[in-house]
């Protein structure tokens, strides 16, 4: 188990705003997984603008990827992609994650 | 690891799980709670506004040492342009009681206080610890969890899910349906640190009186949602939330959207100078009344944001969250006094108490509202606030032109905007909702 406390920046003007929360990363256990896909979905694609921490980018070969590092835990993505179940996704386990001072 | 047996088992610790915690520990039930942030409110997000009443019929001393921030003296209500706002304000010096209505409050340290109530009144509180699953018996009654932290399973006589508005462990276990992307609202929220004096010139306050703002208008581009900005101590939180299904459809990013509701005019000079020291994000159950799943079963009830205990027409949520919690309590408590099975008949109990609160009368009156916003959030979001707005502009500037041509003006862009018969239309299906 390795315990850090980092920002993170994933890309975006969201960067920012990532740079004054705390998270306890999990190193090497992501949260959310996206399911291999050759073409993304329409609600996987909608991911890449509706997450709040910007975790979600379409890559050079037109896949949606994810970074989970900067995840708020709000659950959006999971909202989003549960009729076509494009993500697998879990809470981070007990301790890690986000860590809200103020909340 | 634990292989004893509890009265209660209780998933989470927010509002809802933490009063229920408290109400069966000090009923002297042996209570286990379960949460997965390093401690209550670490992963704990909200505007926020406590709501006294909920958590004074728990703990009718919490003003003694809770972490409370303000307490609202001003209620703000604007509808909003892009350049301008139309407000309904209400201030009343009877705000400025012994013992306040409302406050605000930061839930990371609210939840941390509460927490420490909750350990006090003797619960046992596990942290940094994820609930997995639920255990059932042969006879598909739940009789207890898995966690992510230990092999075995810990047994009770009920479950108490205040999972939140993503509870999975619920879901999972197909006790309670997905929620659906147009029954819930993505908020997004920033801390904004401000010295106290600064806070207090800007909002006309003295002492710990504190204002909140809740805008609604062209600030969510056409979707259904508001804005809010709220006073605490030395710090103004400010967010906006709209309906999830909505965002999926449009064309904004959720942080741009708060951006530009920070640099709209009427809420620019608000800000001006603060320092940003926390970026959040939340889920917000929106559905109502029709969107509540089961609420109990053999050996489970379900409290708070996971039950869709949420007003959104009034802002309340953590006030039922308390109260489902409380009741829940209550009535397990009561169950087990008279000795009856903790099964789905009996703990049916819990709801016919709700039906007689303000829980369920609130959301049935309003069960209407969310399906009608959702189908007209143009009209309601977009169209009207621009009309409003244009019709003060209209009726302030003095600019020569006489009061009867402003008047026709007014009434002339009303009926082009929507027409006679749409506006007829709107205000009847507003009223229908409403009752």
């Amino acid at each position: 188990m390795t315990t850090m406390t980092q920002t993170n920046a994933p890309q975006g003007r969201v960067e920012e705003k990532l740079y004054q929360n705390r998270y306890v990363v999990d190193s090497g256990r992501p949260h959310i997984r996206i399911r291999p896909h050759q073409t993304p979905s329409k609600a996987l694609l909608a991911m890449t603008r509706l997450c709040p921490a910007g975790c979600y980018s379409l890559s050079d070969a037109g896949q949606v990827e994810i970074s989970p590092d900067g995840c708020v835990e709000c659950g959006t993505c999971r909202i989003v992609t549960a009729k076509g179940g494009e993500i697998e996704w879990n809470y981070p386990r007990g301790g890690f994650g986000v860590l809200y001072k103020f909340g | 690891m634990i292989d004893e047996r509890f009265d209660a088992i209780v998933v989470g610790a927010g509002p809802s799980g933490n009063a229920a915690a408290y109400v069966m520990a000090k009923e002297g039930l042996k209570v286990l709670q379960i949460e997965r942030g390093e401690y209550s409110g670490s992963k704990n997000v909200q505007g926020a506004i406590l709501y006294a009443d909920a958590l004074e019929r728990i703990m009718p001393d919490f003003r003694d040492d809770a972490p409370l921030e303000r307490h609202v003296v001003e209620q703000r209500i604007w509808t909003m342009d892009d350049r301008s706002h139309t407000g309904v304000h209400y201030r009343s010096d009877d705000f400025n009681e012994e013992k306040p209505n409302r406050y605000t409050i930061l839930r990371a340290q609210f939840d941390k206080w509460f927490s420490r109530r909750v350990q006090q009144a003797g619960a046992i509180v596990l942290c940094e610890t994820t609930v997995t699953e639920l255990v059932k018996d042969g006879q598909d009654r739940v009789i207890g969890v898995r966690t992510d932290r230990t092999g075995g399973a810990i047994f009770a006589d009920v479950v108490i899910l205040a999972e939140g508005v993503n509870g999975l462990v619920g879901q999972r276990s197909g006790l309670r349906p997905e929620v659906a992307p147009e029954s819930v609202a993505l908020a997004v929220k920033e801390m904004h640190f401000l010295p106290r004096e600064t806070i207090e010139a800007r909002f006309n306050l003295s002492g710990n009186e504190g204002v909140v703002i809740e805008a609604m208008g062209t600030i969510t581009k056409g979707m259904a949602g508001t804005g809010f900005l709220y006073t605490n101590e030395e710090s103004i939180s400010v967010g906006i939330g709209c309906i999830v299904a909505d965002f999926a459809e449009g064309e904004v990013t959720p942080y741009a959207l708060l951006d530009a509701f920070k640099n709209h005019p009427s809420i620019r000079p608000l800000l001006a100078g603060s320092e940003i020291k926390e970026y959040a994000a939340h889920l917000i159950p929106e559905g109502g009344y029709k969107a509540m799943p089961q609420l109990v079963g053999d050996g489970w009830i379900v409290v708070g944001d996971a039950g869709q205990f949420v007003n959104a027409v009034h802002r309340e949520g953590s006030n039922l969250a308390m109260t489902t919690g409380r009741v829940a309590a209550e009535t397990v408590a009561w169950l087990k006094r008279r000795r009856e099975p903790l099964d789905a008949v009996c703990l049916a109990e819990y709801t016919r108490r709700l039906a007689d609160s303000f829980v369920m009368k609130d959301l049935k009156k309003y069960r209407g509202i969310p399906a009608l916003l959702h189908h007209n959030k143009r009209t309601f979001f977009g169209l009207y606030p621009q009309l409003i707005s244009k019709a003060a502009q209209t009726w302030l500037r003095v600019d020569g032109v006489d009061k009867v041509s402003k008047e026709k003006a007014i009434l002339r862009s009303f009926r082009e905007g929507r027409s006679l018969f749409g506006m007829i239309g709107d205000a009847l299906k507003l009223a229908r909702a409403w009752r």
